[in-house]
């Protein structure tokens, strides 16, 4: 059996490359010009500008965190490009337009758009580097009233909803990685759903980070109005890269009432190489607040990144809402992972799950933090929480935080882990049965991760099973 | 607080921890270890030791005189009274040292990085020090008592359990007293290849006073170690156990029950750092909260990389049954290495509908049904002791506690 995961965990990134494309960016470091510039670039009005200054200023004054349980050495603010975008040569209209070299990347992804829009029907908002170059199916999203677009097309084209909604969730001082991000981010995509409308198709954006050294800083906000309903796609892929490379993104769910928002992930960014060098590292601030009757519920996949620091949570502010949260994080080699949620109850009879999957291979770390905090006001407030983690080989580790505060007596809420390596006898059992040590292995992590990739839209849980065996298993079965 | 008597070993243990108690200063919440506990009230108070010369004051029913096989009282730290003879070495750990203390005392407790560690080690006057040699089972129990009494007095009872190859031992400490004063216990067992501890600590303490208890275990091959800690007094409580199994085959148990009323604040804090391959540990805490009670729970489960074959079973159950009392949970585990078996679970719930309209339906009052559930949930944790003696004291405080006209204190009514 070890040879099979040793054999497995050897596998190389498939996805990294580089795309030579000239970028349009701005001088390393940070500073009040450098935020300045960033938002002239992008045309922006007035009080975005100042939104970023005032995050900026509040910057300076935070130190950076160090409880997670993760190692990384100290990141230069300064040494970062913090503004890049690919050089366009005019406005585009069609996917013909958009530059052959950028459109083999995705192809090599296998997630082409011609292949998505014909086949799949979902809407892609490439996100390449910082700046969206290509929206399709917009026109048809217009017609039902939703609009879907990067985020410097909201601020210029309804900055009356983005005025209203951003930071609403995450505020600019809620911590030193989302202020930085509310100080400096480039762009990302903006969702909004009128009410009582169902979304008809899967909403999607790909992120690719490119330029060496470029951070890149999204800003994703979705709003869901009254009654609507969403389901929204993020997948991840990174090109190969010997320095570290900082990804500090901000995702603000709005959920009105009864509205229902589905945020899934599949994150695949380069991890580093088998010593450890190199590889992204994604602090991720994500959160959604849910009013009465509202669900959120989010699902992840996280394969990528040297070091994985997120915690998407809900605020379950609304009565009857609910939270969710699936996910399912791979740590091989050097990889590192800090995640899991918080669930904040607030509301009357709030209801939130979670699952959370954790496998470490290699000299992965993989902890589990999660947080369920049931306040006074929550009546009958319900609380299930799952966290598994399997272990394969003996140099990595496997971690669970859980934080549980209860002040209300009529909340129920169970918490339950367990650790354990794939068992011999299981393999046995398989292996008898003539199926291949490598196949067992693959199906075993599959089943261990079952009640999250179910969870995961259809065309999205294909790709996950897909990363999940770049990752870790040679073949899935 | 230093004595002419005490020797030179001990001199510069204390003077150490007491530097190291001026740079740490008290605890505060913004440590990840005292999140949930405040000790503020605590640490503003003037603690003054209590003068010497006590006795034990008239109407103390925790003694376990003639029960147990030997008896050592503590009155506010002192030790006042010693009694029976349980054909091993059990006597104040201060007045004569010896070899045992000089080389196992201060091992295992953390006193460099545990601020209250560091205080019970600079300003301890007397403790018990049990020393078990090898293939010696101890029959019956020993029973440590201690006291407290006074409004504004600290006391730091520090113990010595050494039990030596293949020896059995049971031990018990109780805590009781009235007024408002500070207990700051730290008890070390060391049990050596095969050793086989029982411990027990029942903490009664008034309803005004502050206690913090620690109980740091060292593990030796295939050595067997059970704490069980019941909290049903004090004002402020915080019980800590840190148990290292540094030895292959060591296993342990560690059982809890807090029953918080009013507003009593109960913190318990568990770690277990399996360190040896082949080792086992069980643990099971269940909190009842009341009122305005808090109650806490903080266990940590750490499996070095070399502990191959760890077996951990990790258990938190909590009952809330008023509508402001509160608790916060968390179990934790922190892993390194695959070849183990841990699990944890955590519950926080009321009393069930069903259960009620089951008893309801077949004549109890709705006090009676909800303490009998009560009782049933709490009683797990009683049950399973061995120790007569101590499990009937423990009931009978249990339900003095619980509200009136419980079924079994009818005398066979129905």
């Amino acid at each position: 059996m070890n040879e099979t995961i040793q054999e497995i965990a050897k596998q190389e990134y498939k996805y990294g490359f580089v795309t030579n494309i000239d970028a349009d960016a701005l001088p390393p470091g940070l500073n009040e010009a450098i935020v300045r510039a960033i938002s002239l670039k992008k045309g922006e009005p007035e009080w975005l500008l100042d939104w970023r200054l005032k995050a900026f200023r509040h910057w300076m004054t935070m130190k950076e965190p160090t409880w997670a349980n993760v190692h990384y050495p100290p990141i230069d603010y300064q040494g970062i490009i913090y503004y890049s975008a690919p050089k366009q040569k005019k406005k585009l209209n069609s996917l013909d337009e958009v530059d052959p070299e950028l459109r083999q990347t995705f192809e090599k992804l296998g997630i082409s758009l011609e292949e998505q829009k014909r086949l799949t029907g979902v809407a892609v908002d490439a996100v390449f580097d910082s700046v969206s170059v290509a929206t399709t199916f917009r026109a048809e999203l217009a017609k039902l009233g939703i609009i879907f677009c990067s985020f410097s097309d909201a601020v210029r084209d309804h900055p009356d909803l983005v005025r209203k909604y951003l930071g609403s969730v995450v505020p600019y001082t809620d911590n030193f990685f989302a202020t930085l991000n509310s100080a400096v981010f480039s762009d990302g995509s903006f969702c909004y759903i009128p009410k009582g409308v169902r979304c008809p198709m899967e909403l999607s954006t790909y992120f690719r980070i490119n330029s060496a050294g470029t951070g890149q800083f999204e800003r994703t906000l979705i709003v869901a109005d009254e009654g609507a309903t969403v389901s929204y796609l993020e997948g991840c892929t990174a090109p190969m890269r010997d320095e570290n490379q900082l990804h500090a993104a901000v995702v603000e769910l709005v959920a009105l009432p009864g509205a229902s928002i589905k945020y899934s992930t599949v994150q695949n960014w380069y991890p580093g190489d088998k010593e450890g060098k190199g590889g992204i590292f994604n602090f991720v601030t994500k959160r959604g607040k849910a009013s009465e009757n509202a669900k959120i519920s989010w699902t992840q996949v996280e394969t990528g990144s040297a070091i994985t620091w997120k915690y998407p949570s809900c605020i379950l502010a609304g009565d009857n809402s609910v939270g969710e949260f699936y996910s399912v994080a791979l740590t091989n080699n050097y990889q590192q992972a800090d995640t899991g949620t918080k669930m904040i109850h607030i509301g009357k009879n709030t209801r939130s799950t979670i699952v959370s999957k954790g496998i470490s291979a290699g000299r992965g770390q993989n902890t589990y933090r999660g947080e369920v905090k049931i306040m006074k006001s929550a009546e009958g407030a319900r609380n299930y929480s799952q966290c598994d983690s399997l272990l394969l080989g003996d140099k990595c580790g496997a971690h669970t935080f859980p934080y549980i505060e209860v002040r209300n007596s009529t909340a129920t809420m169970e918490h339950e882990a367990s650790t354990s390596k794939i068992g011999e006898d299981q393999l046995f059992y398989c292996q008898q049965r003539g199926i291949s040590a490598e196949d067992a292995v693959s199906m075993i992590v599959n089943g261990f991760c079952r009640e999250v990739f179910r969870e995961l839209p259809m065309e999205f849980a294909v790709e996950a099973q897909k990363l999940l065996g770049v990752s870790l298993e040679g073949s899935v079965g | 607080m230093k004595t002419a008597s005490v020797p030179d070993v001990l001199q510069s243990l204390r003077q150490k921890a007491g530097e190291r108690f001026s740079t740490l200063g008290w605890p505060t919440t913004r440590l990840e270890q005292w999140k949930y506990t405040n000790l503020a009230p605590v640490a503003k108070v003037q603690w003054r030791p209590a003068g010497g010369g006590g006795t034990v004051p008239a109407g103390i029913t925790a003694t376990m005189a003639g029960r147990a096989a030997a008896e050592l009282i503590f009155v506010n730290g002192r030790l006042v009274e010693s009694s029976g003879d349980a054909g091993v070495i059990v006597r104040n750990l201060a007045s004569d040292p010896g070899g045992a203390v000089e080389e196992h005392l201060g091992r295992y407790a953390d006193a460099e990085g545990q601020a209250l560690v560091a205080l019970n080690t600079s300003q301890f006057v007397d403790g018990a020090l049990i020393e078990v040699p090898a293939n010696k089972v101890v029959d019956g129990f020993i029973h440590l008592l201690f006291i407290g009494e006074g409004d504004g007095v600290w006391s730091h009872p520090r113990n010595l359990i050494v039990a030596g190859r293949n020896s059995e031992v049971t031990i018990a400490e109780t805590y009781v007293g009235t007024g408002a004063y500070f207990t700051n216990a730290l008890t070390e067992i060391a049990a050596a290849d095969g050793a086989v501890v029982d411990h027990y600590r029942f903490g009664n303490e008034s309803r005004d006073a502050f206690h913090v208890g620690a109980l740091y275990v060292n593990q030796r091959r295939s050595s067997s170690v059970t704490s069980r800690i019941v909290t049903l007094g004090g004002a402020l409580v915080r019980n800590e156990v840190v148990g290292v199994l540094a030895g292959e085959g060591a296993s342990m148990v560690l059982d809890g029950l807090f029953v918080g009323k009013g507003t009593q604040h109960i913190d318990n804090q568990t770690t277990v750092d399996h360190a040896s391959p082949h080792c086992d540990s069980q643990e099971l805490y269940k909190g009842v909260l009341d009122e305005q009670s808090r109650g806490v729970f903080d266990g940590k489960v750490l499996v070095r990389p070399d502990a191959v074959k760890t077996v951990s079973r990790q258990e938190n159950h909590n009952l809330i049954l008023s509508e402001s009392a509160i608790i916060d949970s968390k179990p934790a585990l922190e892993i390194h290495n695959d070849d183990v078996k841990c699990n944890h679970g955590s519950t926080i719930g009321q009393i069930a509908e069903e259960p009620l309209f089951y008893l309801r339906s077949r004549g109890l009052g709705e006090d009676e049904a909800r303490n009998l559930l009560v009782y049933a949930f709490a009683g797990e944790i009683v049950d399973r002791m061995k120790l007569q003696p101590v499990q009937e004291e423990i009931r009978r405080v249990l339900f003095e506690q619980m509200p009136a006209r419980l079924p079994e204190r009818r005398e066979g009514r129905r």
